[in-house]
């Protein structure tokens, strides 16, 4: 991934990160007004995928791991908060905590055996593994197949805030995505996030430093997945169900072009590439042209012109004209 | 909220201009055609679905109590959140009426739900589910065309009467597939045939030899295939590659229609046995139906998801105008009172749990010799009564009727 992932944001002259601080605060003052302007629900769903690609981009981005089987994290996070709350009445937060919980469970053993191999070999193993937790969804009984679980109720935030209220719903996954946001910001820029570092340009260096790589690894990966399963159950609440769409390897894919769309390695690349996406699929739904065809053109075009996504093209070009 | 506010002012404007003329909210009655048009339903409703639909409105005059009909569409490429989200926007921000089709079972339940919540008719021809009337029931939620439960009694009891009397499943891996094989198998034996045994595979398998031999050497007179789109269409492939047909065992798709019966081609499919609710050739009304179709949609005849649409599209405009109103209570009452008599179904009738109960047919897929023209694919073996066709209310276990 080294020749993707740009060291534009270790080398950003000092000026581009204060440009970047007042940019993300714009961006959130824009995101508490926008339920106003725009319809609420779709909101959420870009906030829920947004954060979805990032923490996938905390994995792939700063710890050079491509992997291809983090739809296991999202979908089955949605399907834990979605059973703990509809079938044992558990409060949201709760039910969000056990998705999470569950997720970071799943990423300890996917990890736990993928960070033994590199490059290709990692990237096949989270994708076996994924896929039979895959059809552990589609035979256990609790997951109801094909069909998902539906009609999952949002409750009462804490027994007290009824979420049914569209713009409740839309601040508490705000304050969730925000909260996701932040801890991956605080993660990348902490020591453990510089030696996460360190082993993306050259784990054989890092290692001879005297630093347990695959306890770095295995870290990052469960922090990933936990945060990928935050997203996931956010999702089961904000749409009321969960289904087999959220586990399929298609969104293990989904994510991956979320991430390369809007720049791998880039704070804000995930959000504008998951915004991208699923505004795509959602207004292009009604247009008549298949989906799909279009999202690939636009993912060649990418590839080919502007390799390092929109928000890393516009970065180094910034950063360029800076020095 | 700023939607509601503008709605209350267009409901005290409306109320103000027009007391006593008939109540149309927003003044346009919206039809949402939502389904499948990328992926791998596209051609079993898709976008001729949306057609069926704009044809229904123009067979009704393009207008209802004075006001004009509108259909939209979207493609919610299979996935019950795109599904839901749209169906929320088209509720809320477009003042969409009703919201039919909906392709694939968990789509439509999705959908149902945002439905209820939001007081909203819809009107479900493309999904299998007997859920959609059972457990998870609305008032305002119908299901138009066929169900799991009707395709297991058409095939299953209607191939014992035929002399098919032992069975064999090759059934997909999956709850769908298990309960599409257990009510078959449960009707197949309450016409005292009997179940021989029963082979699973995975959900998208491509290598069925297998399978299949099994299900030749166990010697029943049907192998019945609980499972359903590509899994169906590569087993009776490779099912002719073994000539099961030839050596007299019958097949039996327990789901599957005109449009992939045409696209497997009748070299593959002959001499296969399924259960639909509509095909062009039964009738002179028929015919003429699919020609009309077929003259707008470039030689395409319909199938029962199709017509369907047509049927539910026709019947709700029909309901608004025997309430006088498109408000959702009286127009689902409408519904639930009418008897249904049109190119799609004959004295079909809503039960209180929102099914609606037609008569269904047993079809054979014809040989390549007996085909007169392109879509010249069934022979009729039966008819089965819609009474017999689908669940009593009582029995579905919708809670609205209990």
């Amino acid at each position: 991934m080294a020749g993707v992932t740009d060291t534009a944001a270790e080398s950003r002259p000092p000026g581009l990160a204060r440009l970047g601080f007042w940019m993300a605060l714009v961006a959130l003052a824009l995101l508490v007004v926008a339920p106003f302007a725009i319809y609420p629900v779709f909101l959420m769903k870009i906030l829920c995928f947004a954060l979805f690609a990032c923490a996938f981009n905390l994995l792939v981005g700063y710890v050079g791991l491509l992997s291809f089987g983090h739809a296991a994290f999202f979908g089955g996070a949605a399907y834990f908060t979605a059973h703990s709350v509809k079938v044992w009445g558990l409060t949201p937060e709760i039910g969000l905590l056990i998705g999470v919980a569950g997720a970071a469970g799943l990423g300890l053993v996917v990890g736990f055996l993928a960070i033994r191999r590199q490059g290709i070999y990692f990237s096949m193993i989270t994708l076996a593994l994924s896929q039979m937790f895959f059809f552990v969804c589609l035979q256990a009984p609790f997951t109801h197949g094909e069909d998902g679980i539906q009609g999952v109720p949002r409750g009462r935030l804490f027994g007290i805030v009824s979420l049914d209220d569209p713009l409740a719903m839309y601040f508490t996954v705000l304050v969730i995505f925000v909260a996701g946001v932040l801890a991956i910001w605080r993660i990348v820029n902490s020591p453990f996030g510089n030696i996460l570092k360190a082993i993306r340009e050259n784990e054989p260096r890092a290692i001879s430093l005297g630093y347990r790589v695959d306890r770095y690894k295995l870290g990052a990966f469960v922090m990933s997945a936990a945060l990928a399963g935050l997203a996931g159950g956010t999702k089961a609440l904000v749409f009321q169900l969960a289904t087999l769409t959220d586990v399929q390897w298609q969104m293990s894919g989904e994510v991956i072009l979320m991430t390369l769309l809007g720049g791998i390695g880039t704070m804000a690349g995930p959000v504008v590439g998951a915004a991208l996406v699923v505004t795509l699929q959602n207004y292009l739904s009604a247009v008549g042209i298949p989906v799909n065809v279009l999202i690939g053109a636009i993912f060649i075009v990418c590839v080919l012109l502007f390799r390092r996504g929109i928000v890393g093209e516009a970065v180094h070009l910034l950063s360029r004209r800076a020095r | 909220m700023r939607i509601g506010t503008l709605a209350l002012a267009a409901l005290g404007t409306a109320a103000l201009a027009a007391p006593a003329a008939a109540q149309v909210s927003d003044n346009v009655v919206k039809i949402g055609i939502l389904n499948d048009q990328s992926g791998v339903y596209a051609d079993f409703g898709g976008k001729w679905s949306y057609d069926a639909a704009r044809m229904a409105v123009e067979d009704f005059g393009g207008t209802v109590l004075g006001k004009p009909v509108q259909v939209v569409t979207a493609d919610h490429q299979n996935k019950p959140d795109i599904a839901s989200n749209i169906a929320r926007q088209w509720y809320d921000t477009e003042q969409v009426d009703a919201i039919m089709e909906l392709t694939t079972s968990s789509v439509a339940l999705a959908v149902q739900g945002v439905s209820k919540e939001k007081k909203r008719i819809n009107i479900v021809t493309g999904a299998a589910t007997t859920d959609l009337t059972g457990k998870q029931c609305s008032p305002y939620g119908f299901h138009w065309a066929y169900d799991t439960r009707s395709l297991a009694v058409g095939t299953g009891g209607a191939m014992v009467a035929q002399g098919g009397d032992s069975w064999f499943f090759l059934t997909a891996d999956y709850a769908f597939g298990y309960s599409l094989e257990s009510e078959t198998g449960n009707y197949v034996k309450s016409k005292g045939g009997r179940v021989l045994g029963s082979v699973r595979h995975p959900l998208s398998a491509t290598d069925y030899s297998s399978f299949l031999l099994q299900a030749q050497s166990s010697g029943a007179k049907v192998i019945g295939m609980a499972n359903a789109g590509l899994d169906t269409s590569n087993a009776i492939k490779q099912a002719a590659e073994f000539g099961i047909v030839q050596g007299g065992q019958r097949l039996a798709a327990l789901l599957f229609t005109l449009s992939e019966v045409n696209g497997l081609g009748l070299q593959s499919a002959q001499g296969l046995v399924l259960t639909e609710g509509w095909y062009w050739d039964q009738s002179d009304e028929n015919r003429a139906f699919a020609a009309r179709f077929e003259k707008r949609n470039n030689g395409r005849k319909p199938n029962m998801i199709h017509v369907g649409t047509y049927s539910a599209v026709s019947q709700y405009l029909k309901a608004i105008q025997k309430a006088g109103t498109d408000q959702t209570e009286a127009v689902a009452k409408a519904l639930h009172e009418m008897p249904v008599q049109d190119v799609f179904a004959k004295n079909g009738k809503v039960l209180p749990n929102g099914r609606m109960a037609y008569d269904m047919y047993l079809f054979e897929v014809k040989k390549p010799s007996e085909s007169k023209g392109p879509w010249d694919l069934y022979k009729q073996l039966a008819k089965v009564p819609g009474d017999e066709a689908f669940a009593k209310p009582a029995e579905s276990g919708c809670p609205l009727v209990q």
